[in-house]
């Protein structure tokens, strides 16, 4: 599967490093020397493509210098042609030499996305071991909150805050999503990021080769506390991996949705969190946003879509489908939130340290939200579907099912400004 | 301020008194600063009696030139407010370390970093690059203005619009704090409930009318207006650039209007576009913004590949290497800049085949590309080159460009963009090809076509100050930044811990440095060369030895720009027209129709500012007002038939005989 690109890769690898090697050899490049095999191979990737442009790069450098020199007004010596404009065989040759460039790296494009597609399980350790045959990988589902990361281990049954482990030259298969905002989730020594999105699951396979600790963080903005969004990746042999597993579970505490929900409201510079068990299916929750109890699934949401839709009656579906307020509802800033939004100033020399309800806001129970889901027409039939049953713990359909728009009687002293729920 | 919360609420919205962020000592000396210096400016302006002329002359005025100089003078002014929030990020950068949280906290660094972008692109970048395009293209092209005078006047003032917009976040209220490109759902209404993305909708809406019109208004020009005898491939290079910038700019930013109403619905009436729930798509917004962004970095590029086109063939004395390549070229990058944009989000999560599509259509705009840069070579090849301030930007913007080039193209490998994505090295890349490309090409312009605006050259000794402050100051604050993006880390973050990163932080620090060197140098300059314009003077209309019509014509140029319409025989019409033994037409002359001066525009803008205003602060009553009054000037501007008159014969001959004698003096 592999093309067989190490040999002109190589020399062109060392071409690049040439001028590179000496000056930094000093700092530590980390996307330079990772320890994870798909990082290895796309520095290697980087490292050939630099090689290939530089073939034309440096000789268009020295020509501009050297024509520039040659060619200045006071050399009087070197040839003056005010009228040569055009040569046929020079056009062809600018045409085709950045052409020859761009069909090698072309080339090496379509291939190295293909073989090191995020999404493809490895199909080796590193460059000189194939896969074993029916190693099982470890599953991590990745799960990016204001401001911290969540990891579950559903072979493991454990689950983590802000720190991820996993055994060497064990394939790690990462399912990653979103609670909030869109971020990044990256280990340059393990191998490329990929976006986390709300509501969706986005994939990455990687393995890593050496033990050791390792820097992982969010790459893309996601609001205030994205600084601090980093967390370490300790790389162990199997036996330290499983001494790990044993201490999440001897000092975690159990993760229910109740834990969960306070977990995931906004903060900052959370420290190391251990689960020693998880909610059956909590991770499938969050991933289609219905981990506050009385929200619709997205999943039902699609199942009902794709069984033709629910008409008109869908309408009162609207509240449990709403999901980027829930901070909002409950009286929690909002993670980007100032004036207007919160009450709170627009510039204030504090740094903000976390974001807990302000003393204006009006205190919303956490139960209140799923208050508006009622019994609509979409309770009737799904709760034999499949769907992640738990979801329905809950229980509270029996409430006063009033329409979704309840919260607009509340005037006045909302510090939240008309139109800013989305309701 | 009022017992009545219903009623305050009423009459001003969400706006209060706590939105003036007074207690924020930064702010408050920015403001007092600009206070200080709008009084001084402000009495200047009285104490010289300049309001007349000030309105008269150039506020009001339809004149191509003058809209041009004004956008140009526009950019600078947003280039200091841009490039101080470059400093203080580079600041902020290099020492928050450790225990050392820096100066900025995160919510006001965060509005910093989207401010500069912001600026940089919308407020610098664009306004640079209409602004040199109005002035140069109905010269090059002997056309006596653009095509639609009044229009040209509106859109500069809806871009002035826009900048006051984003100006005034800073005093009242807030900015995005989101990052340049405002990806929802951080700037939806749940993550972004205040008014700082309303700021950056408003502002960018309101100058994107502006830039749209100004793109419509110089196609029709280009298409329309061009002196018999000059067929499309006669036209000149910069000329080309501008008419496939303008085609660009009228086919992408449509795309911005349309995502930021969406983005406004999703803000103001709570649809769901782009929320994570309830159907809506964050995805789609990414898409549809790049799909606009990544032709505007063209809009940026291409008009700088033509001010250096003109450059170097005018400076080394030797016509243009491969005309038809270079037009070839252009077009071919116009194309294919609309299949590229995926290159911005390959870490989305799209298949391979997807991912491959997108980085070698990327790689693919890199051949046209380096088919420019032989074509600049080799016209540099066996010229007489000589290195005044344009040329040493040319051959410095070469030497960077091509770096810029590379890792652009390294970064559409989509495995090697999964480490680099979001990384410093990505930073340093796109200000490489800015800086290294727009920014040059700008201020090579601006240099080149100075004496042409103002009949007098700038002073070269500081000019090549700021040259070489600013080629060292970029390499100084950039390659670090290569050098950080391949430790790892990534853009837009406020505080780090490893202290290893520090000493590369500094470096760039002290390259931002040099660059304020250089812009303090550019602004010296200026200066100087005011003061000794009687030396720098041109009296020839043709300081440089041009080769194109713009230099046909006296510098500053009459309001008419040429008496009579030339005829274009060849390519480089100014210097095929020197060869030929041209005599200038001194008699036969004739009254000169011409389009006359409107406030109307002026007006539009200021009702827009304020439209913008209400909008953001939730004022809906003072929304409905200005929105209707903007209506009743627009309709009520089309009423007005009085929109011409004529340069009577004599002052034409006056003003042509002026010119005959300054020539007559130099010979």
């Amino acid at each position: 599967m592999v093309p067989d690109e190490s040999m002109p890769v190589k020399t062109l690898r060392t071409l690049a490093l040439l001028p590179v090697s000496g000056l930094l050899s000093g700092c530590n490049m980390v996307l330079m020397q990772p320890s994870g095999d798909i990082a290895t191979r796309q520095r290697d990737l980087i490292l050939a493509s630099t090689g290939l442009m530089l073939l034309i790069i440096i000789p268009v450098i020295a020509f501009t210098l050297l024509f520039a020199w040659r060619y200045r007004a006071s050399n009087t010596e070197a040839e003056y042609d005010p009228d040569w404009h055009h040569s046929t065989q020079l056009e062809v040759l600018i045409w085709s030499a950045p052409l020859v460039i761009v069909i090698a790296l072309g080339a090496l494009t379509w291939i190295s996305t293909h073989t090191l597609d995020p999404y493809r399980p490895l199909s080796r350790l590193d460059a000189d071991r194939p896969l074993p045959a029916g190693v099982k990988p470890l599953t991590v589902e990745v799960v990016a909150l204001d401001w911290k990361w969540l990891f579950f281990y559903p072979d493991q049954g454990i689950a983590t805050v802000n720190e991820l482990a996993a055994p060497v030259d064990v394939p790690i298969s990462f399912k990653i999503t979103s609670a909030t905002v869109m971020n990044s989730f990256f280990i340059p020594a393990l191998a490329g990021q990929i976006y986390a999105m709300a509501g969706m699951e986005t994939k990455l396979h990687a393995v890593i080769n050496k033990a050791g600790t390792y820097e992982g963080l969010s790459a893309n903005y996601s609001g205030s506390g994205f600084s601090r969004m980093n967390f370490k990746f300790h790389g162990l042999d199997q036996a330290g991996f499983d001494q790990w597993v044993a201490k999440v579970k001897a000092e975690g505490k159990p993760l229910d949705r109740q834990s969960y929900l306070a977990l995931e409201k906004p903060s900052e510079r959370e420290p190391v969190r251990y689960f020693s068990s998880v909610e059956n299916g909590l991770y499938g929750a969050v991933l289609n946003m219905c981990a506050v109890p009385g929200k619709m699934c997205m999943n039902e949401m699609m199942h009902i879509d794709a069984m033709g839709g629910a008409g008109k009656e869908s309408h009162a579906n609207r509240a449990r489908l709403e999901y980027d307020n829930r901070y909002a509802e409950q009286g929690i800033e909002a993670p980007a939130a100032t004036v207007g939004g919160s009450g709170r100033e627009s510039h204030s020399k504090e740094q903000p340290e976390g974001m807990k309800p302000k003393s204006i806001a009006p205190e919303v129970k956490p139960g209140a939200a799923p208050e508006h889901s009622g019994h609509g027409p979409m309770g009737h039939d799904h709760s034999g579907q499949g769907h992640s049953g738990q979801d329905r713990s809950g229980q509270d359909h029996s409430g006063h099912g009033g329409p979704a728009g309840d919260g607009k009687d509340s005037k006045g002293s909302d510090p939240v400004a008309p139109g800013q729920l989305n309701r | 301020m009022f017992s009545n919360p219903d009623l305050q609420k009423l009459l001003f919205g969400r706006l209060t008194l706590d939105a003036v962020p007074l207690h924020e000592p930064i702010l408050l000396v920015t403001f007092a600063m600009v206070g200080l210096g709008g009084v001084a400016v402000l009495g200047a302006l009285t104490y010289f009696r300049l309001w007349g002329p000030l309105w008269r002359d150039w506020f009001t005025s339809v004149d191509h030139k003058k809209i041009g100089i004004m956008y140009i003078v526009l950019a600078l002014v947003m280039l200091l407010r841009g490039f101080a929030d470059a400093l203080m990020m580079r600041a902020q950068q290099a020492m928050a370390f450790g225990p050392n949280e820096g100066y900025l906290p995160p919510h006001h660094y965060d509005q910093i970093f989207t401010a500069h972008g912001v600026i940089m692109i919308f407020f610098v970048a664009m306004p640079l690059v209409t602004g040199l395009m109005n002035f140069v293209v109905p010269l090059q092209i002997g056309a006596r203005d653009v095509a639609f005078p009044f229009l040209n006047n509106f859109s500069f003032w809806m871009t002035v619009s826009g900048a006051v917009t984003v100006m005034a976040s800073l005093f009242v209220g807030e900015f995005a704090r989101t990052g340049w490109l405002a990806y929802p759902p951080l700037s939806g209404p749940a993550m972004s409930p205040g008014v700082g993305v309303d700021y950056y909708i408003w502002a960018l809406q309101i100058a994107g009318i502006g830039t749209l019109l100004s793109g419509i208004n110089l196609i029709a020009t280009i298409v329309k207006m061009r002196a018999p005898g000059m067929t499309m491939m006669k036209m000149p290079v910069f000329t080309w650039t501008a008419l496939c910038t303008n085609i660009l700019i009228v086919a992408a930013f449509p795309i911005l209007t349309a995502v930021l109403a969406l983005l406004s619905l999703d803000r103001y009436v709570g649809t769901h576009f782009f929320s994570n729930d309830l159907g809506g798509n964050p995805m789609m917004y990414v898409n549809l913004v790049w799909i606009w962004g990544h032709p505007e970095v063209y809009i940026l590029i291409l008009p700088a590949f033509g001010v250096f086109s003109e450059i170097v063939s005018t400076f080394s004395s030797k016509r243009l290497f491969g005309y038809a390549s270079m037009v070839y070229a252009t077009v071919v990058i116009t194309i294919l800049s609309y299949l590229v944009w995926l290159h911005h989000f390959f870490t989305m999560g799209s298949g391979a085949s997807v991912n491959s599509f997108f980085g070698i259509t990327t790689m693919i705009i890199s051949i046209p590309t380096g088919a420019k840069i032989f074509n600049w070579l080799f016209t540099m090849y066996k010229g007489r080159i000589r290195f005044e301030v344009p040329m040493l930007w040319t051959v410095g913007f070469m030497v960077t460009f091509v770096i810029g080039g590379m890792t652009g193209v390294l970064l559409a490998v989509p495995p090697a963009d999964f480490v680099l994505h979001n990384s410093l090295f990505l930073i340093a890349h796109f200000h490489n090809v800015i800086i290294g490309g727009v920014l040059f090409g700008m201020l090579a312009g601006i240099t080149y076509w100075f004496p042409k605006a103002f009949g007098f050259k700038l002073d070269e000794f500081w000019g090549k100050v700021s040259f070489w402050f600013w080629l060292t100051g970029f390499w100084f604050a950039f390659m670090p930044l290569y050098v950080l993006g391949l430790m790892g880390v990534t853009r837009r973050v406020q505080h780090f811990d490893d202290p290893s990163l520090q000493i590369w932080f500094v470096i760039a620090a002290f390259g931002a440095l040099l660059i304020l060197c250089g812009i303090a140098a550019f602004a010296v300059t200026l200066v100087v060369s005011v003061l000794r314009r009687d030396q720098l003077r041109d009296t020839t209309g043709d300081p440089w030895g041009g080769r194109t019509l713009e230099w046909a014509t006296s510098s500053p140029p009459p309001d008419y720009n040429f008496a009579f319409t030339p005829v274009i025989h060849d390519h480089d019409a100014w210097w095929d027209m020197k060869k030929r033994g041209y005599a200038r037409p001194l008699q036969g002359f004739k009254p000169i129709h011409m389009p006359k001066n409107t406030a109307a525009g002026l007006i539009l803008g200021v009702l827009s500012i304020v439209f913008a205003f209400a909008m953001i602060w939730y004022i809906w009553w003072l929304a409905a007002v200005s929105f209707a009054a903007i209506a009743i000037v627009s309709i009520g501007h089309t009423f007005n038939y009085n929109r011409d008159f004529y340069i009577p014969a004599d002052e034409v001959v006056r003003t042509e005989a002026q010119r005959t004698s300054l020539l007559a003096e130099r010979v």
